[in-house]
């Protein structure tokens, strides 16, 4: 149907949209691995020779430290928001039907305001004025402020704010999908409770789990202002860097080489994610 | 224990989720000078927002952006959604990955990868260059749901227009938009508070001469307390919620 729109609407659209993902997504990414080869110009940006320098760079003591730290605050979160959330989608995935869709718009609400403003009413509890120690104060429970801002903790407690639904809706999915028979059947097959978790909740559930540990690990090296504004200098994310090589010391190529690893990072992801997928698929068919 | 054990667990993340935006809320009404101390009812942070020009201008701004980027993207994300549920043709596949490279991709990439786009062709970085990043961005989330909405249309329905003896023209208005409109309102609110809270790749694609609110509010916020940001942060919230309750109702409402 619809051949009535004819042919030139259809390449009217299919033009339209190419020239817009090819000019916006694809030329700039190959701008961005190109610029990782090249050497750093205070005037034009980049420059020639072509070098493997930027990854050289990558291992330099000073930069693998911070990066390390980020991926390390990265999996913290990930691993914080999967213990959360795992219990947290089961546990949803058991309310009435009805309920579950008001849950699951409560859920989605912050996903909708703005993330900054969310970073900042976190600041507002955790501040050395803020509610948390005036309120310990004044109860007596304390004598001085304690220390909560600018900590490795407030980054993490910032990251696993901002990104725990996006743990939560993979895993709530997959807890959906999950057949009670399934759970039966293995109970009537003389499984106790624990080895029915092993053998048959957590093999089910772990397409679920990598998408939400994708979901959640890589924005959680890349939110920049997270750091900026919980975090202090110390506390530095894979994305603190990339934009101060950008914005600030100009260095591109160093900046572009940084943001590479990110995104080989997400590719073997996604790989991973696929990889379980197809595993799963096929030992259902059998 | 197994029936209470996991609803109390439910309703302490939901507290735990919920209590820093509400703090939020009930602080951008204290009269309180120092400290966080209740010391009374105010509209003083309100008053002093709206009378900021800076801060109206930069409101104003981020408004403007976020509808044309959202009916922009609603625009050509709707057709591309129409061409990949109805045509064949060759780099289907392709497309579909491209949009969803873009939509996995972390911010941070797409937004160095735009900035060094933008400084090579020498686009001025202003109110061009963030409809461009914004468009781009919001143009996955758009096909998506405008895909699911067509994924559960009745294939018979234009057919049987035609046969009635529609034209092209009445059968996309009378059948095909009513189906699809639905999507397109939510794929518009999406695209707009998509854009509305944009930071990331705002921080690089704009320029001094086009101030937008989030990024005003991250130099506001990267120092100290300061109560002004409760009150619009407040007012933020309310309007996304109000945002949301429309496009969850347009969504509900047509699929009954």
């Amino acid at each position: 149907m619809l051949r009535g729109l004819r042919q030139p609407f259809r390449t009217g659209v299919l033009v339209l949209v190419w020239t817009w993902l090819l000019a916006l997504v694809l030329a700039p990414n190959l701008l961005v691995i190109g610029a990782s080869f090249l050497t750093r110009d205070p005037g034009t940006f980049l420059s020639l020779p072509v070098t493997l320098e930027n990854y050289r760079s990558l291992l330099d003591p000073l930069y693998l430290e911070v990066f390390l730290h980020s991926l390390y605050m990265g999996s913290v979160t990930t691993l914080v928001c999967l213990v959360i959330g795992y219990p947290f989608a089961w546990a949803l995935s058991r309310v009435a039907k009805e309920r579950q869709l008001l849950l699951i718009f409560l859920l989605i609400v912050p996903f909708w305001t703005n993330s900054l403003v969310r970073t900042y009413a976190l600041k507002l509890l955790m501040a050395t004025n803020g509610l948390i120690n005036t309120g310990l104060m004044e109860m007596g429970l304390i004598d001085v402020p304690l220390r909560m801002l600018y900590t490795e903790g407030a980054v993490i407690v910032g990251l696993v704010y901002l990104l725990l639904p996006f743990m939560i809706l993979p895993l709530y999915s997959v807890f959906d999908d999950l057949r009670r028979e399934l759970l039966m059947a293995s109970h009537d097959l003389g499984a106790g409770r624990f080895s029915t978790f092993i053998h048959v909740v957590v093999p089910l559930t772990l397409p679920g789990v990598l998408a939400g540990v994708m979901l959640v690990l890589l924005p959680a090296m890349g939110l920049f202002f997270v750091p900026d504004i919980l975090g202090g200098s110390r506390n530095l994310l894979v994305g603190n860097v990339i934009k101060n090589q950008f914005l600030d010391a100009r260095d591109w190529p160093f900046g572009a080489a940084a943001a590479i690893m990110l995104t080989l990072a997400m590719a073997l992801l996604l790989f991973t994610h696929r990889l379980s997928q197809r595993r799963l698929g096929e030992e259902a068919e059998v | 224990m197994t029936r209470w054990l996991p609803r109390a667990y439910l309703v302490l993340v939901y507290l735990a989720l919920y209590i820093p935006i509400g703090v939020l809320v009930v602080f951008s009404f204290n009269d309180g000078r120092t400290g966080y101390r209740w010391g009374g009812f105010t509209w003083r942070w309100y008053e002093s927002l709206f009378s900021n020009d800076a801060m109206m201008q930069a409101l104003w701004n981020s408004l403007w952006l976020a509808v044309s980027a959202a009916t922009l993207s609603t625009l050509i994300g709707a057709l591309t959604a129409l061409a990949l549920h109805r045509y064949r043709f060759r780099g289907k596949k392709a497309l579909r990955g491209m949009l969803f490279v873009v939509m996995m991709s972390p911010e941070i990439v797409l937004a160095i990868s735009l900035l060094s786009l933008f400084l090579l062709v020498g686009v001025q970085l202003g109110y061009f260059s963030l409809l461009l990043a914004h468009v781009t961005f919001c143009l996955p989330f758009v096909v998506i749901t405008v895909m699911a909405r067509l994924s559960g249309f009745d294939e018979s329905l234009p057919e049987a227009a035609r046969d009635l003896g529609a034209s092209d023209f009445t059968m996309t208005r009378t059948v095909l938009l009513p189906v699809i409109m639905p999507a397109l309102l939510a794929g518009w609110l999406l695209g707009f508070t998509l854009s509305l809270d944009d930071v990331v790749v705002s921080t690089f694609v704009s320029g001094p001469g086009y101030e937008i609110l989030p990024l005003r509010i991250y130099s506001m916020v990267r120092v100290g307390l300061k109560p002004e940001v409760n009150a619009l942060g407040t007012l933020l919230l309310v309007f996304s919620l109000l945002m949301l309750v429309l496009s969850q109702w347009i969504l509900m409402r047509s699929k009954q």
